[in-house]
C-alpha cells in the first residue's frame, strides 16, 4: 500500500514536471521563432534525415495495406472499395501513428543522447556559466523542428503509403484503376484528413517533448544517457498509442 | 559555409516534399474541390424526399458535373427538403423550365442531382428556382411497393385460375 502510494507520488511528479517544462518551452516559443535558423539546422536533423526511413517504411506499409485490404475485401466481392479502405486507414491511423513511432526511433533517440551527452559533458552547464540558457539556444530549436518536421512526415508517409498500395491493388492484384481512384475520392472527406493533420501535430509535440525531456534531465553519466534514450522510446511510444485511442475516440 | 548549404538544401527539399504530400492529399484523395473565391451562382430546388444526397454532390447534366451541392435545409412553408446548388459559371445557359432529380451512381454510389435541360429561351440566373423535380428514389420503399403488388398479383390471379377448368 505504502509503496502503492510511493509509486502514484512519483508518476503524478513526473506528470508535474513534464506540464512545467512545457509551458517553460512555449514561454520560449516567439523568442525562438525569430532566430529561425537553429530551428532549421533542426529540421534537417529531425525531418530531412528521417525522410528515407519515413519513405520506405510507408512504401511498404501501403503495399502489406493493399495485399491484406485485398484479400479481406475479395471475401466480401467489393475489391473495388480497396482505394477508399487503403487511403482511409493511412491517413486517419497509420500514417500518424507509425510515423509518431518510427520518429521517436530514428529522430527521438538521436535529440534525447545528443542533449543528454552535452548534459554529461557539462557542456550544458558552461553555458550557463556564459549566461547563455541553454533551454533557449540547444532544447527549444530541437522542439520545434521536430515539432513543424512530425505533420510533414505524416503526410509523405500517408502519400508514398496510398501509391504502394495502388501499387500491389492495382498493378499486382488487378483492381480497376479507375475504381481504385474515384471510389478513394468519393469516400474520403476534408475532415479526415483533417483528423489525421490534427493528430500527427499533436504526436509531433508529444514525441519532441519526452525526448527533449528526457534528454535534458537525464542523469551525466554514460549510464544515464543510455537510460534517457530507451526511456525516450519507451514513454513516446506508449504515450502515442495511448493519445491515439483518445484522439480517435474524441475526433470519430 | 559548404555543410550549411547542405544542410539547407536538404531541409528545402524536406520542406517542398512535406508540403506536396499535404496538398496532394487534401486535393487529390478528397472530395472537395477548391475554387479561388466564389466562383459560379446559385440555384436551388425542393424536393419531396433527398435520400442520401449530401453537401457536396455533384450536380450534372447529361453526366457532367457542372456543379456541386452547397446545403440542404427542411423549408417548413412548403414542408419539402431544399436545396442549394452552387453552378460553375461557365454553365450559365441553363433553361428555366428546367427538371431536376436526385440519381444514384451505381448501385452502391453516392447520391448526385441530375439537371435535364428544358425547352426555354430564358435562362435560369443566380437565385432561380427549378421547378420541376423528381424524388429520390428510396431503396426499401421500391422494394415494398414490388412486394405488395406481387402479393396483390397473386390474390388476385388464384380466382381466376380457379375458375380454369
Amino acid at each position: 500500500m505504502r509503496e502503492l502510494l510511493q509509486s502514484l507520488r512519483i508518476a503524478l511528479q513526473a506528470l508535474g514536471a513534464y506540464t512545467l517544462f512545457f509551458v517553460r518551452l512555449l514561454k520560449e516559443v516567439p523568442r525562438t521563432l525569430l532566430r529561425f535558423g537553429l530551428v532549421i539546422e533542426q529540421i534537417h536533423n529531425s525531418g530531412a534525415l528521417s525522410l528515407v526511413i519515413i519513405m520506405l517504411s510507408g512504401l511498404f506499409v501501403g503495399m502489406v495495406l493493399g495485399l491484406q485490404g485485398f484479400d479481406l475485401l475479395q471475401r466480401f466481392g467489393s475489391e473495388e472499395s480497396l482505394g477508399s479502405a487503403a487511403a482511409l486507414g493511412l491517413l486517419k491511423e497509420l500514417g500518424p501513428v507509425v510515423t509518431a513511432l518510427l520518429f521517436a526511433g530514428r529522430a527521438g533517440t538521436a535529440l534525447a543522447s545528443e542533449l543528454g551527452l552535452m548534459r554529461a559533458t557539462d557542456q550544458l552547464a558552461a553555458m550557463e556559466m556564459m549566461a547563455v540558457d541553454p533551454v533557449r539556444r540547444v532544447v527549444m530549436p530541437r522542439f520545434l523542428g521536430g515539432v513543424l518536421s512530425m505533420p510533414l512526415l505524416a503526410a509523405i508517409f500517408s502519400m508514398i503509403g496510398i501509391y504502394g498500395a495502388q501499387l500491389v491493388g492495382v498493378q499486382l492484384m488487378g483492381v480497376d484503376a479507375g475504381q481504385f481512384w474515384s471510389q478513394m475520392r468519393s469516400a474520403v472527406e476534408f475532415g479526415d484528413v483533417m483528423e489525421g493533420i490534427v493528430k500527427s501535430c499533436v504526436f509531433g509535440v508529444t514525441c519532441s517533448l519526452i525526448a527533449v525531456y528526457e534528454g535534458y534531465h537525464s542523469v551525466p553519466t554514460a549510464e544515464g544517457v543510455g537510460a534517457a534514450t530507451t526511456r525516450t522510446v519507451v514513454i513516446s511510444s506508449v504515450v502515442v498509442l495511448l493519445l491515439d485511442y483518445m484522439l480517435t475516440a474524441v475526433m470519430l | 559555409m559548404r555543410q550549411t548549404r547542405t544542410i539547407e538544401l536538404g531541409t528545402g527539399l524536406f520542406v517542398l516534399l512535406g508540403f506536396s504530400a499535404l496538398f496532394f492529399l487534401v486535393t487529390q484523395i478528397t472530395n472537395r474541390e477548391f475554387g479561388l473565391g466564389e466562383a459560379g451562382y446559385r440555384l436551388h430546388a425542393s424536393f419531396e424526399q433527398v435520400g442520401g444526397l449530401k453537401p457536396g454532390a455533384p450536380v450534372s447534366m447529361s453526366g457532367v458535373t457542372i456543379g456541386h451541392v452547397e446545403k440542404i435545409e427542411y423549408d417548413f412553408s412548403e414542408y419539402k427538403a431544399r436545396v442549394t446548388m452552387r453552378i460553375d459559371s461557365g454553365y450559365d445557359r441553363i433553361p428555366e423550365d428546367s427538371d431536376a432529380g436526385i440519381f444514384t451512381a451505381g448501385l452502391l454510389g453516392g447520391q448526385y442531382i441530375g439537371i435535364g435541360p428544358g425547352g426555354s429561351e430564358t435562362f435560369l440566373a443566380d437565385g432561380g428556382q427549378i421547378q420541376f423535380t423528381q424524388s429520390a428514389i428510396v431503396l426499401e420503399n421500391l422494394i415494398s411497393k414490388f412486394l405488395f403488388s406481387k402479393a396483390a398479383e397473386k390474390q388476385g390471379d388464384q380466382p381466376a385460375e380457379a375458375n380454369k377448368p
